[in-house]
């Protein structure tokens, strides 16, 4: 009786082990499987990005054989002749970002001084929401408003008045001549810099904000204006932070395109007036991919593609090895 | 005392901060101006083409009347596709690198290659789904659309998990830890419902990212002029159509066009508002 007993309880015990055994194996091997599951996807983001450089370089091999690396310097873009260079397109993608920083990166450092020290704090969230909803607009809306309403008003209103203001200027005649066609270079470029205004605002605020209180109450407690605390004390010390957010605007207003494509007027050419058509990479190929018929204008179109996703790669690691710069600093 | 005050250098410091202050407020105001401008001719110019048809009749050939119908449910399908593909990898990427490698070196890489997916143009995503599904399979399909903006997903997902789940205390997790909870548990069932609000916005941000994008989709799903439940074959999608109908020299299509942007911006910003109101915390794209 007692044997018994004390043998079912043994039994118990040894079923408890054996199902506690089952448990854990089990707990092990969901923790096994579902950590595999995570790091392969982890893995897969950079599989991604190697995906997609030797994809484009795979797709753009016939262009590379054909052209060899005077395809970057070639001017002549003419699908009949089935001659391509990278050049005007560069060239178009170059100087629309170059005009979209210089106007969009003062307007935007300037926003985020208004809004982290002149702005009243009832507003302060208001208006940084509402300049980041620009961000939020997609970037088609950007093109058919330049295109509809930007262009036509710039043709009529500034255009005219640039092409007089600069007409005996020595080099800024080059820079400045008509006609003028609304679309073109410039407005390609003032569209990007109002895209990339949200971006380079965003980032330059939250940088401003990692700057210590105790640094610029030091400097207004011996009487600096605010200009002088932004300038002499904010601006110092967030340096490397502001390039990494400039650069990030510069990212976006490289591989910008939607809105470039509606008003930049797909001109294979490099004229120095900057009202001109030209073309961007971007918009090249979201112009011309699906009409491009035979191997070797598909081929350069993938190279354009290539070259862009090359340039924008090193600015947006540069921008990102500053951002991270700044991070650690508000770390310490 | 007021002598202090009416130096020259004194004099030319409070200039030069008015001046600043002045140029910061016009700048912000300028800012504000070009918001409310674009917002005000969308509205204009879309409102007057707004009507039951455009829900409900297909795009139209040039010169008669016509809708929006098989281009919205194209975006829709599209997104909902590529939500549905997108999703799942972010999040047990995020996971990983929250979680599990928190503080290994393959989560910096993968953070940093993350952040330059997340820049990365959009038109090149188009031309490496056309390289490896277009060109393979033959034809233009929306699955190829799909995947197109399922690789725009992916990075915004990964980055607000990643940023969500570090939010999330350690010592929730060690609570349930010292219960017995094996970690995979723990993260399904501890980390995941503390940081949902956070990721849901993730997945709502990823979704007004994809709604409005073109470029990925011109050679990859293309369009469609006929309505098409079919992933095989190309699709109809509203900022396709957009692009097509704005370019035209229909009036018709290019009213079509602004109803079509107008619809898109008001589903844009509602989500990224939606987005925002969900989550108190910032959320940083």
């Amino acid at each position: 009786m007692m044997d018994a007993a004390v043998a079912g309880r043994d039994i118990a015990l040894v079923h408890a082990e054996g199902k506690r055994a089952t448990a854990l194996r089990r707990f092990r091997r969901g923790d096994i499987a579902f950590k595999s599951i995570t790091l392969v996807s982890a893995i897969t983001v950079l599989v991604l990005l190697a995906g997609v450089m030797v994809a484009l370089l795979h797709g753009s091999l016939p262009a590379w054989r054909a052209f060899g690396l005077g395809f970057l310097t070639s001017e002549s873009w003419n699908p009949v002749t089935e001659k391509f260079g990278a050049l005007p397109a560069i060239y178009g993608t170059v100087v629309t970002s170059l005009i979209a920083m210089l106007i969009g990166v003062p307007v935007s450092l300037g926003i985020a001084f208004f809004l982290t020290e002149i702005c009243p704090e009832r507003l302060r969230r208001t208006i940084g929401t509402a300049i980041e909803l620009l961000a939020g607009i997609p970037s088609i809306i950007y093109g058919i408003w330049g295109l509809f309403v930007f262009a036509p008003w710039f043709q009529v209103h500034v255009q005219p008045l640039l092409i007089d203001t600069f007409a005996n200027i020595p080099l800024l005649d080059q820079l400045f001549a008509g006609p003028p066609y609304g679309i073109g270079m410039l407005t390609a470029g003032l569209i990007l810099a109002i895209m990339v205004l949200p971006f380079i605002t965003s980032i330059t605020r939250e940088v401003f904000e990692t700057v210590p209180p105790v640094l610029k109450e030091a400097a207004y407690g011996i009487g600096c204006t605010r200009w002088e605390v932004i300038r002499r004390v904010v601006i110092p010390y967030t340096r490397v932070g502001i390039i990494g957010g400039v650069m990030l605007g510069l990212g976006r207003a490289l591989g910008e395109t939607m809105a470039v494509t509606f008003v930049i007027g797909n001109a294979h050419r490099i004229v120095t007036s900057i009202l001109a058509p030209g073309t961007t990479i971007s918009a090249s190929i979201a112009n011309e991919f699906t009409e491009a018929v035979g191997e070797l204008y598909t081929s350069s179109l993938i190279a354009l593609g290539l070259i862009l996703f090359f340039i924008t790669f090193v600015v947006l690691a540069a921008a990102r090895l500053m951002l991270m710069r700044i991070a650690m600093k508000a770390g310490n | 005392m007021s002598s202090v005050f009416a130096t020259p250098r004194y004099r030319r410091r409070r200039w030069r901060n008015r001046l600043a202050t002045t140029l910061a407020i016009a700048a912000a105001g300028l800012g504000l101006t070009w918001l409310v401008l674009i917002l005000l001719v969308l509205v204009v110019k879309g409102v007057g083409g707004l009507s039951l048809e455009v829900f409900t009749e297909m795009t139209p050939p040039p010169g008669s009347a016509g809708g929006l119908l098989n281009a919205i449910v194209g975006s829709l399908l599209l997104t909902i596709l590529a939500v549905l593909f997108g999703t799942p990898l972010g999040i047990l990427a995020g996971t990983y690198m929250a979680e599990y490698g928190r503080y290994s070196k393959l989560t910096l890489v993968v953070r940093f290659i993350n952040d330059i997916l997340l820049s990365a143009p959009s038109i090149v995503v188009g031309l490496f789904v056309y390289e490896i599904m277009v060109a393979q399979m033959g034809h233009f399909s929306a699955w190829a659309g799909a995947v197109a903006l399922a690789i725009l997903v992916i990075p915004v997902v990964v980055r607000t998990t990643e940023d969500m789940l570090l939010l999330v205390p350690t010592t929730l997790r060690e609570a349930s830890a010292a219960l017995g909870v094996p970690q995979w548990l723990v993260i399904r069932h501890v980390a995941y419902r503390a940081a949902r609000a956070g990721m849901i916005t993730g997945v709502l941000l990823a979704v007004a990212r994809i709604t409005g994008e073109t470029a990925p989709l011109l050679f990859t799903a293309l369009n469609n002029q006929f309505f098409s439940w079919n992933l095989n074959a190309p699709m109809a999608s509203l900022p396709v159509v957009i692009f097509q109908f704005a370019l035209s020299p229909y009036e018709d299509w290019q009213q079509l066009a602004w109803t079509g942007a107008l619809l898109i911006t008001v589903a844009v910003l509602g989500l990224s508002i939606l987005a925002r109101a969900l989550s108190s915390k910032k959320v940083q794209i």
